[in-house]
C-alpha cells in the first residue's frame, strides 16, 4: 500500500507541499484547498496527512468512503451526502473541507507533494 | 417474496402529476393535501405567516389541524387529518439529528391534537420531493398505499390489498417494491403501522430508512398518542416516498459555510467525548438503566418504587453485548450520535413470527424500563422480544408497558382476576402473560384487544364493570389527559412532576425532563426557579419539533467545558449551534431568546387548541398521585426513613408515634399542595391564568393575538 510518509522533523513549512497539492486537484494555489496541511510549531512542525488508517470508511452513513485496490482510502463523491462525519472523526484530523464544495476531500497518496517537498520531509512509501 | 404478484393486485384509484419544486432557505412553499375519501390530491401554498408563527414542523402540523377540525372532531372523524412534517432545518445533512418527522393528529387517547416526532428518511424525502408537510384527511373504503415519486413529480394513490399489515414485513415488501435496484433502496422511507393499531388506541407509526450495511429497513417510531390507530382508521397502509440525489446542500441554504462549521465541531465532540460521556454510540439511550435505578428513579412495579435488586440483568452493560457494535446507526445521513441501535438475528420465541431472526430496533431506555422493570420484567431477551413485537404490531411501547404495569398491579389487588382476563396470569414479572396479551392486541382478541384502549378507558371499565374502587385507580392508574406517562420515576422530583402534568399532550419527555437539575443537582430550589426551567425548557425542546430537529444531540453530549458555564443544564454553546444552523438555513437572524419566542408562539397555540377541544385548562394538568407520592403502605415502608424524615423537616409533622396511614395522609396534603403551588407558579411564569388559559395580553406580548385565538381564550377569561 502506498502511504505519505511524514518526517516533521525535517519539515521547513515551506509550503510547497500545500500549493502543490491544491494545484494539482484544485486548479488553484490555495492552502485550504490542500490534502496536505503544515502547521507551523515552535519546536516542531507538524505534518497533518491521511495515513489510510481506514476509520472514516466505517463511519461514512453511505458506504462512500473504500478502500481501492492499492490500499488507498478514496471518496465517492456522487454517493457522498456531505455530512462531513469523516471530517470530525478523522483520528489524523487529516480529512479536509471547504464551503466551496460539499463533499470533503483527502490524501489519495498521489506524490505531487513529494516531488515538490526540498528536504524530503514527505515522501510515497509502500508498506 | 413474490413482489410482482403483490404489485399486480394494486389498484389504481388517482395519479397526480406535479411539478418538481425548488428549496429555497429550508422551504420548499408548498405542501402536499390528499383527501382518502374523495381521492382529491392538490397542492397548497405555504403562507407568511405560516412561516413567521409556526415555523414549520409541528408548527405546520397543529396549524392545518386547526383549520380542519372542529370542537366537535373525534379521533375518527373523517374530518381528522394526519400531518407530517419536516422543518426548515430538516434534510440538512451536517448537524447530527436533522432529519426528524413531526407528525400531528387529534389522539384517540387524548381526544386532543397530539405531536410525535420520529427518525427515519420520510421528512427530508418529502420536502425533496417538493413538499414541506403532507395532510392526509378523510378515510379510504379499503386498504390503500400513498406513492410519492420526488424525482418524476407522480403521486399515486393505489388499492393495495395484500401487502402484510405488520411493518417489519411491510416496509420491506415496499421498498423492494417501489426501488429500481439494490443502490435504490436508500431513496426510499415507508410510513406504515401494524396489525394492533387494527384495535388498539395506543397504534404507533413506523418510519423507516434503509441501512445500506445490513442490507434491511430499520424501523423508528412515532409512537405516542395512538396515530397509527388513526392512519389505519382511515385505511392507510402505508405511505412511500422516493426521491434520489440527496446531497449535503438541497435545503438551498443561506449560509452553507456557518451549518458545516456547525456540524463538524459537534462530530468532533461526539468522537472525542461520547464514549466518556453517554456512550450513545454504543448502547444508545439505554445508558441510563442502571444511571436511573442508582438515583431511585426507575419505575418498577408500576412507579410504586424506583429501584429494584435485579436491575443488573438489563444493565446497560447487558445491552451493549447484545448490540452490533461499531456500525453507523444514524437515523438520517449525518447523525454521528448514532443512537438508533440494533439487535440483529435475533431469534422470536413466540408469536406468528416464531423461530424468525430479526432486526430488534432499541432497545431504547424507554422500552428497557416500560417494558421491563415498570412490569418487573428483568428478562434482557423478553425485553427485546415485547420491543420488536411492539414495533411490527405498531403499539407504542410507553403505553404498553405502562398499561401493563397497571394491569399487573390490578391483578395483583385482586380488582382483575383470572377470568377477566381470560386465563393471563399479570403477576409483576410475568413476561409471557405480557407477551400472550401483546399478541391478542395484535389479532384484536380477549383481554389484549381490551388493554388497547389505555389506561384511562381501563379505570373506567373496572369501576363500571367489575365495581373497582375509582379513587384507588385513578391514585394508581400512570395516565393523565389520557396518554399514559413515560418512564422515569417523578415522586421526588417536584419539577418532574411539573413537568409531567404541566403538558400540552400529555406526561412524556419530550417537553421536560428535569429530574437531575432538581433532584440530583439541586439546580432549582424554588418554586420560582422550578417555574422557570417549566418555562424554558418545554419552550426550548418544542422548537425541536418546529424545525425537523432531534433532542438527543442537544444534550446527550456536552462539550469538554460545559460545566464551567454559567447555565450548564442549558448546554449554552449548543443553543447556540441551534441559533446559528437556524440562521444559517433561513438566513434569518435569530437569537437565542427570538428562539424561544418562536416556540412559545405555537406552545400557547397548542395549548389553546387544547381549551377548543373542551381540555386544556387546570383540572387537566392534575396528576395520579402515585407520581406524586407513595400510594400504599408497601411504597411509604419501602422508603420509610426518608419520609419520616421530609415528613419532620418540610411538613413540620412529627412522624413519631404516628401510624403509616397517619403519616402518609400528612404527607400527601404536603405533597399536593407543593403541586399545586408549583402550577400556580408556572401558570404566572407562562403568562396564563390561575385556571391554565393563555391570556390575551401575553399573546399580544408574543404576537400570537390571532383573531382566532383570542376568540377562544375569551370564552375562558
Amino acid at each position: 500500500m502506498k502511504v505519505l510518509k511524514r518526517k516533521p522533523e525535517l519539515c521547513i513549512a515551506c509550503h510547497a507541499c500545500e500549493s502543490a497539492c491544491s494545484t494539482t486537484w484544485f486548479k488553484e494555489d490555495n492552502a485550504e484547498k490542500s490534502c496536505i496541511r503544515i502547521k507551523e510549531g515552535e519546536k516542531e512542525n507538524v505534518i497533518v496527512s491521511c495515513t489510510q488508517c481506514g476509520e472514516c470508511i466505517d463511519v461514512c452513513p453511505v458506504q462512500a468512503i473504500t478502500r481501492d485496490k492499492n490500499g488507498i482510502v478514496r471518496i465517492n463523491k456522487s454517493i457522498c451526502v456531505g455530512c462531513f462525519i469523516c471530517v470530525g472523526f478523522c483520528p489524523e484530523l487529516a480529512m479536509f473541507m471547504n464551503d466551496e464544495y460539499i463533499e470533503p476531500f483527502k490524501c489519495v497518496a498521489c506524490g505531487q507533494c513529494a516531488k515538490q517537498c526540498p528536504t524530503e520531509a514527505i515522501s510515497i512509501e509502500q508498506e | 417474496m413474490n413482489i410482482e404478484k403483490l404489485k399486480s393486485a394494486h389498484k389504481l384509484l388517482k395519479e397526480y402529476k406535479y411539478e418538481l419544486g425548488k428549496i429555497e432557505r429550508g422551504y420548499t412553499n408548498r405542501t402536499l393535501y390528499i383527501n382518502l375519501g374523495d381521492n382529491t390530491i392538490k397542492e397548497k401554498t405555504v403562507t407568511q405567516l405560516m412561516k413567521d408563527k409556526f415555523i414549520g414542523g409541528k408548527g405546520f402540523g397543529l396549524y392545518y389541524l386547526w383549520n380542519a377540525v372542529t370542537p366537535d372532531t373525534k379521533w375518527n372523524s373523517p374530518e381528522n387529518e394526519i400531518v407530517i412534517a419536516s422543518g426548515p432545518v430538516g434534510g440538512i445533512t451536517q448537524y447530527p439529528g436533522s432529519g426528524k418527522s413531526l407528525v400531528c393528529s387529534l389522539s384517540p387517547l387524548t381526544g386532543m391534537p397530539m405531536d410525535s416526532n420520529v427518525g427515519g428518511y420520510f421528512g427530508p424525502l418529502l420536502k425533496f420531493s417538493g413538499f414541506d408537510a403532507l395532510e392526509l384527511q378523510g378515510k379510504a373504503d379499503k386498504d390503500v398505499i400513498v406513492f410519492i415519486d420526488g424525482n418524476s413529480g407522480t403521486i399515486r394513490i393505489e388499492e393495495a390489498p395484500e401487502e402484510a399489515i405488520d411493518s417489519h414485513i411491510l416496509g420491506e415488501q415496499l421498498t423492494e417494491m417501489y426501488a429500481e435496484n439494490e443502490e435504490d433502496k436508500r431513496n426510499i422511507s415507508v410510513v406504515s403501522a401494524g396489525s394492533a393499531a387494527n384495535n388498539a388506541y395506543i397504534g404507533l407509526l413506523n418510519f423507516t430508512f434503509y441501512d445500506v450495511r445490513r442490507k434491511q429497513i430499520r424501523l423508528k417510531q412515532a409512537g405516542r398518542g395512538g396515530i397509527g390507530t388513526v392512519f389505519r382508521d382511515k385505511k392507510i397502509k402505508a405511505l412511500v416516498v422516493k426521491f434520489a440525489g440527496v446531497k449535503g446542500n438541497l435545503n438551498n441554504p443561506a449560509d452553507q459555510s456557518s451549518i458545516n462549521k456547525a456540524g463538524i465541531k459537534l462530530h468532533k465532540e461526539i468522537h472525542d467525548l461520547d464514549d466518556k460521556q453517554n456512550r450513545m454510540r454504543q448502547v444508545g439511550t439505554a445508558n441510563i438503566i442502571e444511571v436511573m435505578d442508582q438515583y431511585d428513579l426507575l419505575p418498577t412495579h408500576n412507579y410504586k418504587f424506583g429501584g429494584h435488586p435485579d436491575t443488573y440483568k438489563i444493565s446497560s452493560k447487558v445491552f451493549t453485548s447484545m448490540i452490533t457494535q461499531n456500525t453507523p446507526d444514524g437515523c438520517w445521513y449525518g447523525c454521528s450520535m448514532s443512537c438508533a441501535k440494533a439487535v440483529d438475528r435475533f431469534e422470536l420465541k413466540t408469536g406468528p413470527y416464531k423461530g424468525q431472526k430479526v432486526i430488534v430496533d432499541g432497545p431504547e431506555y424507554e422500552n428497557a424500563a416500560g417494558l421491563g422493570s415498570n412490569c418487573g420484567i428483568f428478562d434482557p431477551y423478553a425485553i427485546l422480544e415485547l420491543n420488536f413485537y411492539c414495533d411490527t404490531y405498531a403499539v407504542d411501547t410507553i403505553s404498553y408497558g405502562t398499561l401493563t404495569a397497571f394491569l399487573m398491579e390490578c391483578y395483583e389487588n385482586g380488582i382483575i382476576n383470572k377470568e377477566i382476563t381470560g386465563g393471563l396470569e399479570l403477576n409483576f414479572g410475568n413476561s409471557s402473560a405480557s407477551l400472550e396479551m401483546l399478541h391478542q392486541m395484535a389479532r384484536g382478541e380477549g383481554f389484549g384487544k381490551l388493554a388497547g384502549l389505555g389506561i384511562r378507558n381501563l379505570k373506567r371499565i373496572f369501576v363500571e364493570q367489575y365495581g373497582a374502587d375509582p379513587v384507588f385507580l385513578n391514585d394508581i392508574g400512570m395516565e393523565q389527559k389520557g396518554l399514559e406517562f413515560s418512564e422515569y420515576m417523578p415522586k421526588e422530583s417536584l419539577a418532574q412532576q411539573g413537568g409531567y402534568g404541566l403538558t400540552n399532550k400529555g406526561p412524556q419527555h419530550d417537553e421536560a425532563w428535569l429530574i437531575f437539575m432538581d433532584m440530583v443537582n439541586n439546580q432549582i430550589p424554588t418554586f420560582e426557579d422550578k417555574a422557570e426551567a417549566l418555562h424554558y425548557f418545554p419552550m426550548f425542546r418544542t422548537w425541536f419539533g418546529l424545525n425537523g430537529l432531534c433532542k438527543l444531540p442537544w444534550n446527550d453530549i456536552a462539550p469538554a467545558d460545559n460545566k464551567l458555564t454559567e447555565e450548564p443544564a442549558k448546554i449554552p454553546d449548543h443553543v447556540q449551534n441551534y441559533v446559528d444552523i437556524f440562521n444559517g438555513v433561513t438566513g434569518k437572524k435569530i437569537d437565542k431568546n427570538e428562539l424561544i419566542v418562536q416556540s412559545e408562539r405555537v406552545y400557547n397555540f397548542q395549548r389553546i387548541f387544547n381549551i377548543r377541544m373542551g381540555y386544556g385548562k387546570r383540572i387537566h394538568d392534575a396528576i395520579p398521585y402515585r407520581a406524586m407520592g407513595p400510594v400504599t403502605a408497601e411504597e411509604y415502608l419501602s422508603r420509610q426513613e426518608r419520609y419520616d424524615k421530609q415528613l419532620k423537616e418540610l411538613v413540620g409533622f412529627n412522624p413519631e408515634g404516628k401510624t403509616t396511614e397517619e403519616k402518609m395522609a400528612a404527607l400527601r396534603a404536603y405533597r399536593k399542595d407543593q403541586y399545586e403551588k408549583l402550577t400556580d407558579a408556572v401558570y404566572k411564569r407562562r403568562g396564563w391564568t390561575m385556571d391554565g388559559v393563555p391570556t390575551v395580553e401575553h399573546l399580544k406580548a408574543i404576537g400570537m393575538d390571532l383573531p382566532e385565538l383570542v376568540e377562544v381564550v375569551k370564552k375562558h377569561l
